[in-house]
């Protein structure tokens, strides 16, 4: 990598004009192709990612066929969510083809066995439980880590996932937990996987953090949700 | 945007997914000056020193382009002022302090257009760090990667004294200890968790 | 940042047919067996063939249009300012596929990940820039990029090949062996990359061996 200026110190200095032509006019060659693929390919790439983000609101809420997206406000009511919101404060409401609120989809993340995994869940707020789960990015070890993504044995833990509110309606009544493989008693336990007990540990606890922080904040919002949200930020 | 702790992100960096034998970044420099554990120790620091500079540059292009809008310009700039501040760097430190210079110089070039160099600016951009994170991460990579340098090049000085087939000599062998030694780094996962 | 076993020799003379610049790039001087450039996405992406294949297409797509561009404006820059110029023309293609693969698929994309941006200090892109395009026609250099392209592909899937059969028993995602098979797990953790890829090159290191053997007698096999 030689940079122009560290060709200076040669006694006799090439003429400098070439030089800015071409660097100036590749620049602007560049510059303009990149642009164009961009303004072409730009709305395809939003168009399948909300694709994809949207069949995984509907995975993880069965039976959903619409959805939209909402954000908290600093009051803790919630806003539609607009482009440029930080998709980890986001959530996804899905309602079934009448229209009626199935529940409300939410992401979160946390580090794994090797790196940071990210998933998205369903909450039920009628049914005060996790109902759906969906491993949306993981790089957990092939063949053990990542039957957290596959596993059906585990995934059902996610079906029926108890997440009441405590009488108070600050706390979850029970703390979702990782139990060992067949060891689930309580409907908010998690039976974890023999020989990924620190993935499926760590789905258990980001679930755990998540819940506890939106559960408290959602579910007095049903019922607006129910409605689309539409009192809020218009 | 991210809340992953210092600690968590050096041990990650360094260890768990160490930039030369579980990203595989760098690979041509681990290849090439793992002959003796006197150089690779030096191109080590050099990579170290490159990594932060690089890093902070990054953090600063990103947010100007975050600012104007333009995420479309990232991997260009990057690649452009990486290469050019590495070189600024060089004639810098040529100036300043000519025992430094020997010692690193005539790595500095060749670290340009590591990969590991850019691959840690575009995960760094990826994971949303803020700036003391991306110090830290930039500490952890490389201090990683002359870990596994070192490594390499310890291994590489006592092979010298052991008979091999003519085969197998050279890249070959080389790798098969890359991936003897990627597996025992497979131990440390989970210890970021 | 190259680290090759010998000089690559380039035969750029006129006598030179042009097939022989498409085909040279296939074997005799293949990129990564032999060449032993662009390690980091030769290792880092081959753990399912079609991974390999992806990477292989993208790579060979920067590889001929950056070819092309070098080598149309190969008197129009300056000797100075060539490297510089050369990666700003690479960045561009690499962000341009970039781009191209997120509007294909979203699944490949997250599959390939930083690997795609990466192929900007690919070596192998910048040393046919430099040692091939930025001297020869326009026709012939995007036949050499082409069969850099085509050997690079070939060597990746040679590796996804082997590490996804051994590794997680099936080929571009149809399995091969019946139900009982216990995969070999290490095959698609990193430290399959290097056995994998080490495997290969004693294979050829051996099939070079005999050549030379068979062949001129003194002529080292690097």
């Amino acid at each position: 990598m030689m940079s122009p200026a560290a060709q200076q110190s040669g006694a006799s200095r090439p003429p400098a004009w070439p030089m800015y032509r071409a660097l100036v006019g590749v620049g602007l060659v560049c510059g303009l192709l990149i642009v164009t693929v961009f303004v072409l390919t730009g709305p395809v790439i939003v168009r399948n990612e909300a694709a994809a983000l949207q069949a995984a609101v509907f995975q993880v809420l069965p039976g959903a066929v619409s959805s939209r997206s909402f954000t908290l406000a600093g009051d803790d009511s919630l806003r539609p969510a607009v482009d440029g919101d930080d998709p980890q404060a986001t959530v996804h409401a899905g309602y079934d083809a009448m229209g009626e609120l199935l529940g409300i989809a939410i992401p979160a993340q946390g580090m794994g066995y090797q790196d940071v995994i990210r998933i998205l869940y369903g909450y039920s707020p009628q049914r005060e439980a996790v109902v759906g789960m969906q491993v949306l990015a993981s790089k957990e070890t092939p063949g053990l880590g990542d039957k957290i993504e596959k596993d059906p044995a585990f995934l059902a833990n996610f079906r029926a996932l108890d997440v009441a509110l405590a009488a108070d309606g600050q706390s979850l009544a029970q703390p979702v937990s990782v139990v060992k493989s067949g060891a689930k008693t309580s409907p908010w336990q998690i039976d974890g996987i023999t020989g990924a007990t620190i993935s499926s540990k760590a789905i258990g606890n980001m679930l755990w953090h998540s819940t506890a922080y939106w559960v408290p904040r959602l579910y007095p919002l049903q019922r607006e949700l129910a409605r689309g949200g539409g009192e809020h930020g218009g | 945007m991210n809340d992953d702790s210092l600690w968590t992100i050096f041990l990650n960096a360094s260890l768990v997914n160490n930039f030369v034998l579980a990203y595989f970044l760098g690979i041509c420099p681990f290849l090439g000056v793992s002959g003796k554990l006197a150089t690779a120790t030096r191109m080590g620091g050099a990579v170290c020193f490159v990594m932060l500079v690089s890093s902070l540059c990054a953090f600063a292009i990103n947010a100007l382009l975050v600012a104007i809008d333009a995420p479309y310009l990232r991997l260009i700039s990057y690649i452009v002022v990486i290469a050019s501040t590495v070189q600024l760097v060089e004639m810098f430190i040529k100036k300043m302090s000519p025992a430094l210079f020997r010692a690193l110089g005539i790595f500095l070039p060749l670290i340009t257009t590591n990969c590991a160099i850019l691959g840690l600016a575009l995960f760094q951009t990826n994971k949303g760090y803020d700036l003391l994170q991306c110090i830290v991460y930039a500490l952890g990579a490389g201090s990683g990667f002359t870990l596994a340098l070192i490594l390499m090049a310890g291994i590489r000085e006592k092979l010298e004294l052991a008979t091999v087939p003519d085969v197998v000599q050279g890249t070959a062998l080389t790798l098969m200890i890359a991936g003897i030694l990627s597996l025992a780094f497979m131990g440390f996962a989970g210890l970021g968790a | 940042m190259a680290v090759s076993d010998k000089p690559v020799t380039i035969i750029a003379s006129d006598r030179a047919p042009s097939t022989d610049e498409f085909i040279k790039g296939l074997w005799r001087e293949n990129p990564v067996f032999v060449q032993v450039l662009g390690m980091c996405p030769v290792l880092a992406v081959t753990n399912s063939g079609a991974n390999a294949l992806a990477m292989g297409l993208a790579t060979t797509f920067v590889l001929v249009l950056s070819n092309a561009l070098v080598s149309a404006l190969r008197s129009f820059i300056p000797k100075q300012v060539r490297i510089a110029t050369f990666i700003l023309i690479i960045a561009t293609f690499v962000t341009v596929v970039d781009y191209l693969i997120q509007a294909v698929s979203l699944d490949m994309h997250r599959a390939l990940g930083a690997f795609i941006s990466l192929i900007v200090v690919n070596c192998l892109i910048l040393g046919r820039a430099e040692a091939f395009a930025s001297k020869n026609t326009l026709g012939r250099s995007i036949l050499d990029g082409l069969g850099m392209g085509v050997g690079f592909t070939f060597a990746l899937l040679c590796l996804g090949g082997v590490r996804e059969i051994l590794g997680s028993g099936s080929l571009f995602g149809f399995a091969l062996f019946p139900a009982g098979f216990q995969p070999w797990i290490v095959m698609i953790l990193p430290s399959g990359g290097f056995f994998t890829l080490a495997l290969w090159l004693l294979l050829f290191n051996r099939l070079k061996a005999r050549k030379a053997a068979r062949g001129v007698t003194g002529e080292a096999a690097a």
